[in-house]
């Protein structure tokens, strides 16, 4: 099958407003006798389903929580970026389109990317008419911070949850849609597979979390709204329920997955303080903007702080080493995600890490307290310092933070189109759970930026053409199709449910964890992850036999949930691995020790790796077939990154 | 490891909202102060599956205190003995070794029990779809700083906004009331330009709503507050009763 990105022609900056132009419309009377099925109320699934039964499609909207209020996207801290140029510090569209291509390390598609620096603008207008609070200056006007990645103040805010009052705002928009009856809300309620017809996407498999009623839903399209997949290693910044199954599942009826191995590992986390650990929790970059990265200059001093001989304020300024600063003196604490976390982790390697357990390095406001004041400090960063108190018992005022590095975003996903449609005609891909915009790294902000863009300003205009192409006709429920995946829903249900064995799922889910995070987390070789490869195997293997899973389905059943998620992750890891292996290059994320500069640096290789890799489900326990499609640029010049 | 706990737990079990439910005690050993609440509850609950047993249900999801979605009445409180706080941010260290917990879900009759600790809260959004809005559709909004907003009215309106519709406002009143809950969303729309036009029909359609669902009435004892780990202030509920009030002044007039 060839991969056709269907990007349109012409110039990067008229390629969308052309597109739109081109596509087909579903006349206005017409809309009522479609219905969309949207899986997932994230700010990529709130967004579309309000925007779509504006329009007046009909909605059935998804989400496993007991509200859509409740998806992950509530937990986003730090803020959005748009080019709004508020700042006349020299921002624009083509400037954030730039910083992006740049900072995902050449690994996305230029006319995506272009497009989403330029609806960028048209979000914060949407969500301040909504009555989002972004923070504001004292003018009255809103207020804009730094993030990684960038030289400009681009980033909207609102204290730090700025996740929690965008949701609230695309979620009043689905609110009132849901009041008009447009929009059916199906919460506690989780997608176990996707209906194909004829090898178009006509609906969905669903499971009451409460009864336990296996149900189906059909739909002219169906838009996987899922989120990411980052507790593929158990510890993650993500929230306990995030998971891949829907788009797994997506994947086994014929959805390539893209760039599995790409993964975001955030450099400001809550270190792991014990074995009971069932999440971690972030600490928002922006912090990065007034805190200092630093770690002792010799093992010998890292090892008397770690065995609380002296403490981290009693060292001199010459026995600190701000390495961030010093090996990136124009971005300093503010380079990209990937190069702070991957340094972290050379510096703990050196020996130098602090804390009890080693694996940490420190994050210091002393300067910005001493600069700015006790008080500037807590204005803008009140919020997060309580948190690290409350989690670590630890004053960050008074002593320096202990941070280290944490999987929290999965860059790959689902292959999407331009038009956001995977390779599955009708079934669509928003948010994180699409793998299109950042390349192999994504920059701060951007991940709200993101999901807001396809669900407000993209799918309302590429899913009108596809409805239009297929025409408003009836949905045959009847069609064997829907109750022979409902079968197979019931049938894996059981198969999970007779698993009497004697080590528990989550006991499972920590080691493909453990596994993922020591092979495939922030350096991956060929030989780790050849070994890695067959650890999950076998892992898979001995979960099908040993693993319990309690209970009947027919009740709300936790054993059960989780089992089937984890049987799904650990399939999942298998294919990020050979995705890992395939790419015998380092670029953002994704650092093969086989592939780096003489300073240690990511070294990319353009010449063998400019595409995006597709993997194409084949069957059980079959090895996946791997199509590329090769990335085009002609509006950038490809350089090695250089934060210096 | 030193330091550790031991520690009995009274937690509610019931199989679902038609069957009775009652208390169960479960040892917790070994338990660290370094936990987080629900990570004790992890251990226990590994525990039991390991035992063969239903392991003990509670809703929870980003752990880090801003989805909303953990409920747990501890030991008489919702969300536990410290202040602004949510479940998910209580680490063990709020405890001691020896103490007797005691767990139960939210009490109130408009939260229906599903599950053991779980609660069906849908109620909080049917609220949310009789107003909880503002009506602008996707596209065609003015640019985002054609209005300038006063930072005093905007932060105050943010202080309204951090509602995470936990539920333990209701859970902490006697008389089961949502006036908090309620109020904080009316108040946010309330006090920015953008929430004006439907002001007083927001307001109105939101408490009939309330009503409908079974909340209780306020009566002014501040428990909600008290308990409420977003520290929403009740001044809310006033700025709500006037709306609510003026809503009804102006229909008798039309
Ligand atoms: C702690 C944290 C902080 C962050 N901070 C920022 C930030 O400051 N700026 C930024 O740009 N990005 C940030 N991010 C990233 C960003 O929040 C996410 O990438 C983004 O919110 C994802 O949105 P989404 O709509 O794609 O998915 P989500 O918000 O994760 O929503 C997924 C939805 O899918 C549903 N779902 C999943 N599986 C199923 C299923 N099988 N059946 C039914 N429903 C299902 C869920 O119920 C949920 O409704 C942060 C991420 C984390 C973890
Ligand atoms: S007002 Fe407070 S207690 Fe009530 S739902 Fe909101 S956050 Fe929870
Ligand atoms: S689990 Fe999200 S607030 Fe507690």
């Amino acid at each position: 099958m060839k991969l056709d990105a269907k990007i349109p022609e012409g110039p990067l900056a008229e390629k969308w407003s052309k597109h739109k132009f081109n596509l087909k419309l579903v006349n206005p009377s017409n809309k009522r006798k479609y219905t969309v099925i949207v899986v997932g109320t994230g700010l990529a699934g709130s967004s579309a389903a309000a925007s779509l039964a504006e329009l007046g499609y009909n909605v059935k909207a998804f989400c496993y929580q007991d509200s859509p209020r409740r998806a992950h996207s509530i937990a986003a801290q730090g803020g959005i970026n748009a080019a709004k140029n508020y700042r006349n510090d020299g921002d624009s569209v083509q400037r954030l389109f730039y910083d992006t291509i740049k900072g995902g390390d050449y690994r996305a598609r230029e006319g995506n990317v272009y497009r989403l620096a330029e609806v960028s603008v048209n979000i914060i207008d949407q969500c301040v008419a909504q009555g989002v609070p972004f923070a504001r200056e004292y003018g009255g006007l809103l207020d804009n911070r730094s993030f990684g990645g960038a030289q400009v103040s681009r980033t909207f805010y609102a204290r730090g949850q700025t996740g929690q009052q965008l949701l609230l705002g695309a979620y009043s928009a689905l609110n009132r849609q849901i009041h008009e009856g447009k929009v059916e809300m199906f919460s506690r309620h989780e997608m176990l597979d996707v209906v194909t017809v004829d090898g178009k996407a006509q609906g969905i498999i669903a499971r009451n979390l409460v009864t336990g009623e296996i149900e189906t839903h059909a739909a002219h399209a169906v838009l996987l709204c899922t989120g990411g997949y980052g507790n593929v290693y158990y510890l993650s910044t993500n929230a306990m329920g995030c998971n891949v199954t829907a788009a797994w599942r997506a994947h086994k009826r014929g959805a390539f997955f893209s760039n599995p191995c790409f993964t975001q590992i955030h450099p400001t986390c809550i270190p792991v303080s014990g074995d009971h650990q069932s999440k971690l929790t972030l600490m928002s970059e922006s912090l990065r903007n007034d805190g200092r990265v630093w770690v002792p200059k010799t093992k010998e001093l890292a090892a008397q702080l770690r065995e609380g001989k002296i403490k981290a304020t009693e060292l001199k300024e010459d026995e600190r080493d701000y390495f961030l600063e010093r090996k990136y003196p124009s971005f300093g604490n503010l380079v990209p995600r990937d190069v702070a976390s991957r340094n972290a982790k050379e510096m703990v390697d050196e020996g130098k890490g602090v804390g009890t357990s080693g694996v940490a390095v420190y994050l210091d406001f002393a300067d910005a307290i001493s600069r700015l004041g006790e008080d500037a400090v807590r204005a803008k960063y009140g919020n997060l310092f309580d948190m690290y108190y409350q989690i670590t018992d630890e004053n960050p005022y008074k002593q320096p933070m202990r941070i280290y590095p944490a999987v929290h975003y999965t860059m790959g996903g689902l292959w999407v189109d331009y038009n956001l449609q995977t390779t599955v005609p009708g079934l669509y891909a928003l948010g994180e759970a699409n793998f299109s915009d950042h390349g192999a790294n994504r920059l701060g902000a951007s991940a709200l930026m993101q999901g807001l863009a396809d669900g407000y300003f993209v799918i309302p205009y590429t899913l009108g053409d596809y409805l239009a192409t297929i025409g408003p006709k009836a949905i045959d429920v009847k069609h064997p199709a829907f109750t022979e995946t409902k079968k197979a829903v019931e049938e894996r249900l059981q198969k999970l449910l007779s698993l009497k064995g004697n080590k528990t799922v989550d006991e499972y889910h920590r080691e493909l964890g453990k596994i993922m995070w020591e092979y495939c987390g922030m350096s991956r070789s060929e030989e780790g992850l050849k070994k890695a490869k067959k650890l999950i195997q076998d892992l898979k293997t001995d979960f099908w036999k040993n693993a319990i899973v309690l209970g009947t389905n027919e009740e709300f059943n936790m054993s059960l949930e989780k089992a089937g998620r984890v049987a799904d992750f650990i399939e999942l890891g298998e294919l990020m691995i050979d995705d890992a292996l395939d790419r015998n290059e380092s670029c953002g994320g994704h650092f093969r020790v086989e592939s780096q500069t003489e300073e240690g640096e990511a070294l990319r290789d353009d010449e063998k790796f400019a595409y995006v890799a597709a993997w194409q489900y084949t069957g059980e326990n079959k090895p996946e077939a791997l199509h590329k499609e090769d990335l085009k640029f002609e509006n950038v010049k490809l350089s090695q990154r250089s934060y210096k | 490891m030193s330091g550790n706990m031991n520690l009995t737990l009274k937690v509610w079990r019931q199989p679902n909202g038609n069957t009775k439910g009652t208390f169960v005690s479960y040892p917790a050993p070994g338990i660290s102060p370094d936990m987080s609440f629900l990570e004790m509850l992890d251990v226990v609950n590994e525990g039991l599956v390991k035992k063969g047993e239903d392991p003990i249900h509670f809703d929870h999801d980003c752990r880090e205190g801003i989805c909303g979605m953990c409920s747990l009445h501890i030991n008489g409180r919702p969300h536990g003995p410290k202040q602004a706080i949510t479940t998910c941010q209580l680490h063990m260290r709020s405890f001691h070794d020896g103490e007797t917990i005691v767990i139960e879900p939210w009490r109130a009759s408009a939260f229906p029990v599903i599950k053991d600790l779980a609660v069906d809260r849908s109620a909080f959004d049917r609220i949310q779809h009789a107003g909880g809005f503002v009506s602008v559709n996707t596209g065609g909004v003015p640019d985002a700083n054609a209005i300038a907003i006063p930072k005093p009215v905007a932060d105050e309106a943010f202080n309204s906004a951090t509602c995470i519709g936990c539920g333990a406002c209701v859970a902490a009143c006697k008389n089961a009331s949502a006036m908090l809950f309620v109020s904080a969303k009316v108040s946010q729309l309330a006090l920015l330009p953008q929430g004006q036009p439907e002001r007083y029909q927001r307001a109105q359609a939101m408490v009939n709503q309330m009503d409908t669902e079974g909340f209780g009435s306020c009566t002014n004892t501040g428990a909600c507050e008290a308990e409420c780990p977003k520290e929403i202030k009740i001044t809310n509920i006033a700025r709500m009763n006037r709306d609510y009030f003026t809503a009804n002044f102006f229909k008798e007039e039309a």
